[in-house]
């Protein structure tokens, strides 16, 4: 007897959104549909090579007979669903979405997207004040529940800290963290299943951390690098990316970024270089590919220096 | 196998299998994107079992782990496949429909009864009927293998074995159920796919099938030799006899890769002529009367590789090459043209058309363009419109004889142990391994600075440390048959007693391979790096060994 299901065919049912039926497959989510349509439908910790986690509800929608907003990332479609994007209530709670994560966050590397529904959902960060004091080194990720003393009013609260570097190949600058949860998918049973890290504390001092906040280097991590490829905000990033941009010579606009193959083993994963100057900056892998899913492990991400014109970062 | 030298399924097959059985594979480390596959399987539901002598961080993640002595690998396969007779779960239809050489396989393995075979290959016996009525019960189930099966002196003998086990049960030619060779190299495939085997052209055709080796002929303008031609370790014996006496290296490092190193060196170092063609000036190179620098294909030139699905992909020029490096096929178009053959400078493309117009089953249809449009093409593709071939073999479940083919063979292959016996004066079995963050010799992964690198290491049980005496990272000699390197020791809980083991990553630390076994299988040309009967002795405070004089400059140290 077989133990691993491997499904039926679906049929297609009928879904209205803004009064337009759509017929899709069964299973598909409403982002699915949005998507079809061609919606620009906002999104900060749904990816298509991870499962939903429901964390930053920038997606939200209206669903006929839901008395809360449902995140259409996650919500499987019905046959006869009918959902609502244009109302005030979801153009409201993406708007407080979008503002509440700038005021604490440094979203200056979360892309032009963020940049665009900020503008279009007229998110204001700097309502609630000047920024805050950041927090020293290592204090965020060592907190204990309850032991943070509340805020005074004057300034927005923030998880403004300095960048963790630990160790070579990447940093993490948690100042960007908006706790989306993706590189804890990545890392655990989406793709890599190391479980080196997770989200560790409650409320707004809850981290990203390694078992007892350790350093990477004394945590479970390999180096894989799938929580960099995940991270939308920069947050999690190499150090050649990191160095460059410290440096003032990260150049975006003059990056190419040429598809091949990795020379490490014989499983294929296709490798995106993206090379700056004549010189990778970065590794990733297109998540629509049967092979990788856009996971790689360390040599593929990061095992590139031996065709570099230029030494590596420890030895300048 | 069964004519075609490939994997029969897809990756993805292996999330939609019920059982997993990795043989010789630490495939969590080697092949860390394929092992996805595999997890996301298991999350499913399928069960895992591993079969490696070490505990390795894939066996953690299995149902069963099989540790067996090293080179014991027919000795357990043969073992299930009686326990799988004895139940009655061998596949009959598939047998009688699909097979040749049947009885001969009963009788092969009629006397690896679970006794003996828990007494010569140190499995408990439980745990191989468990695997074996596993194995055979599964809806489908894929068996996948590495190094661990073929760096042996029976390599050949070793696969066919596993073939056997998946003959015996119908797991082959159906979606979910096949037999996958992990290969190491990202164009391992793809270069015997290409010819760059022996007796063979590319596209799959035997050099001695006059028809198609015709074609040949008559494409390339000149005669192509009827004959086998020699495989590295019978190139090496050739030089051995002087027969060889120029040889021609392009992206190998023999001098520093083959087993019993000191002695390729020394038939190197005898040749008239050495060529080396390489991205970087490799130990090899160092013994080179000329060196041509080429391109890291991968990165600085066009063109394709197979990976181990038979998955032809693209690779592209992403940066400029550094000085006076130039493609490899730049290399050999330019050298043909001064042995006076001015075949001109084609692109890749054109050279992979020419392919495409002689490969006519594997390759016909993959265009540069489909190959980009569709992420790549498993072969055969025999034409445009064709999708390309996940899954090999499905011929064999045709009801229609016409439709299924040649039948498949079993091999009735008989067990034999490391040719390098253990002994009293060498009684710990050494075997060579890879660690998730190196590649190979080292020479592509030296450069960059990995956080889980630690030193090399000979890697041993503590019982085994402790009964002579030996603290953990105490500097040891370890001595074989055919020479002596001195190593740190380390205890690591992937070995266990009798059994130790080291990488062949960091030969400027330790060259383990100057004491690895040469002897090499009749049928692949693999040297037995799996096994090498060594001992281990405590140094004298102060004292240096011979083998540490014989090292040569390496690059990416």
């Amino acid at each position: 007897m077989t133990t691993v299901d491997l499904g039926t065919i679906r049929r297609l049912v009928s879904v209205t959104v803004d009064d337009v039926e759509h017929r899709v497959p069964e299973g598909a989510t409403i982002m699915d549909v949005l998507d079809s349509a061609g919606a620009d439908t906002p999104r900060l910790c749904q990816a298509p090579n991870l499962t939903p986690v429901n964390a930053c509800r920038v997606c939200v929608v209206e669903v006929e007979g839901s008395r809360p907003l449902v995140p259409s990332c996650a919500r499987r479609v019905e046959d006869g669903m009918v959902v609502r994007t244009d109302t005030d209530r979801v153009a409201h709670s993406r708007r407080m979405v979008l503002e509440l994560l700038g005021s604490a966050n440094d979203m200056s590397q979360a892309g032009d997207d963020v940049a665009r529904w900020s503008i279009e959902y007229g998110a204001d960060p700097e309502r609630y004040g000047p920024v805050g004091p950041p927090a020293a080194a290592g204090e965020r990720g060592n907190r204990h529940a309850g032991h943070h003393s509340a805020p005074d009013g004057e300034t927005r609260a923030t998880v403004a800290q300095p960048v963790t570097v630990d160790n070579d190949l990447y940093v993490r600058d948690y100042a960007r963290c908006i706790l989306c949860y993706k590189c804890v998918e990545a890392c655990g049973t989406d793709a890599q299943n190391t479980f080196a890290i997770a989200v560790a504390g409650r409320g707004f001092d809850a981290t990203i951390s390694t078992e007892f906040a350790v350093p990477l280097p004394d945590s479970a991590c390999v180096y894989c690098g799938n929580c960099i490829g995940v991270c939308p905000t920069g947050a999690l990033k190499s150090v050649a990316e990191h160095e460059r941009r410290e440096a003032g010579v990260w150049d975006p606009e003059g990056e190419t970024v040429t598809s091949t193959i990795c020379s490490f083993c014989g499983v294929g994963c296709t490798l995106e270089l993206h090379v700056q100057d004549n010189t990778i900056v970065n590794v990733t892998s297109p998540h629509d590919h049967s092979v990788t899913h856009g996971h790689l492990c360390i040599k593929g991400r990061f095992g590139f220096q031996h065709v570099q014109n230029v030494a590596p970062p420890r030895d300048r | 196998m069964f004519g075609a030298g490939g994997g029969t399924s897809a990756y993805q097959e292996v999330e939609d299998t019920d059982l997993v059985l990795l043989w010789g594979s630490n495939a969590r480390e080697t092949h860390p994107i394929y092992f996805h596959h595999v997890l996301q399987g298991l999350r499913k539901g399928a069960q895992l079992y591993v079969v490696d002598p070490r505990r390795t961080t894939t066996a953690r993640w299995a149902r069963g782990h099989l540790p067996l002595d090293v080179g014991t690998d027919i000795a357990l396969a043969h073992a299930m496949g009686r326990v799988i007779l004895d139940a009655g779960l061998e596949n009959r239809a598939f047998i009688e429909r699909a097979t040749t050489g049947f009885d001969e396989y009963v009788r092969a393995v009629e006397p690896w009864t679970l006794e003996r075979a828990q007494q010569v290959t140190g499995v408990d016996a439980g745990l191989i009927r468990e695997t074996a009525l596993a194995y055979a019960r599964a809806d489908r189930a894929q068996l996948c293998w590495t190094l661990g099966i073929t760096e042996h002196h029976n390599a050949v003998d070793n696969v066919r074995a596993l073939i056997d086990l998946a003959l015996l049960t119908g797991h082959v030619g159906r979606w979910g159920s096949g037999l996958v060779p992990l290969r190491g190299q990202n164009n391992v495939q793809g270069g015997g796919d290409m010819g760059a085997i022996p007796n063979k052209l590319p596209g799959g055709y035997d050099v001695a099938d006059d028809e198609h080796r015709g074609r040949f002929e008559r494409a390339w303008g000149s005669t192509v030799p009827a004959v086998k031609g020699l495989h590295l370790s019978q190139m090496f014996e050739a030089m051995e006899r002087r027969e060889v006496r120029a040889v021609y290296v392009v992206g190998e490092n023999p001098a520093e890769s083959e087993a019993d190193v000191a002695h390729a060196r020394a038939l190197l170092t005898g040749l008239d002529h050495l060529v080396v063609q390489d991205i970087f000036r490799t130990a090899t190179a160092e013994l080179a009367d000329v060196v041509l620098p080429s391109c890291a294909d991968w990165c600085e030139y066009e063109g394709t590789v197979t990976s181990s699905e038979r998955r032809v992909q693209r690779v592209r020029k992403a940066l400029d090459p550094p000085g006076e490096a130039r493609p490899d096929t730049w290399i050999l178009h330019e050298m043909a043209r001064r042995l006076g053959h001015d075949w001109g400078q084609p692109s890749a493309e054109e050279v992979w058309d020419e392919l495409r117009s002689l490969s006519l089953d594997w390759h016909a249809g993959m265009s540069y363009a489909r190959l980009e449009a569709e992420g790549g093409l498993q072969w055969p593709c025999p034409g445009l419109d064709h999708p390309g071939t996940p899954t090999m073999h499905t011929r064999l479940w045709e009801r229609d004889p016409a439709l299924r083919g040649a039948p498949a063979p079993f091999a009735p292959v008989e067990h034999a142990g490391p040719l390098d016996e253990l002994s009293a004066e060498f009684p710990l079995r050494l075997t060579t391994v890879r660690r998730l963050d190196s590649y190979n010799s080292g020479v592509q992964t030296g450069g960059y600075a990995s956080p889980l690198r630690r030193d090399e290491a000979l890697c041993v049980d503590p019982a085994d440390a402790e009964a002579l005496g030996i603290r953990d990272g105490e500097r040891v000699r370890m001595v074989s048959r055919r020479g002596a390197v001195e190593a740190p020791v380390r205890f690591d809980p992937a070995a266990r007693p009798g059994l130790a083991f080291i990488t062949p990553h960091f030969s400027e630390q330790v060259d383990v391979n100057l004491i690895t076994n040469e002897a090499w299988d009749p049928q692949s040309g693999t040297s037995e790096f799996k096994a090498t009967a060594i001992r281990i002795e405590k140094l004298d405070v102060g004292s240096r060994t011979a083998a540490a004089e014989t090292r040569v400059p390496v690059a990416g140290s």
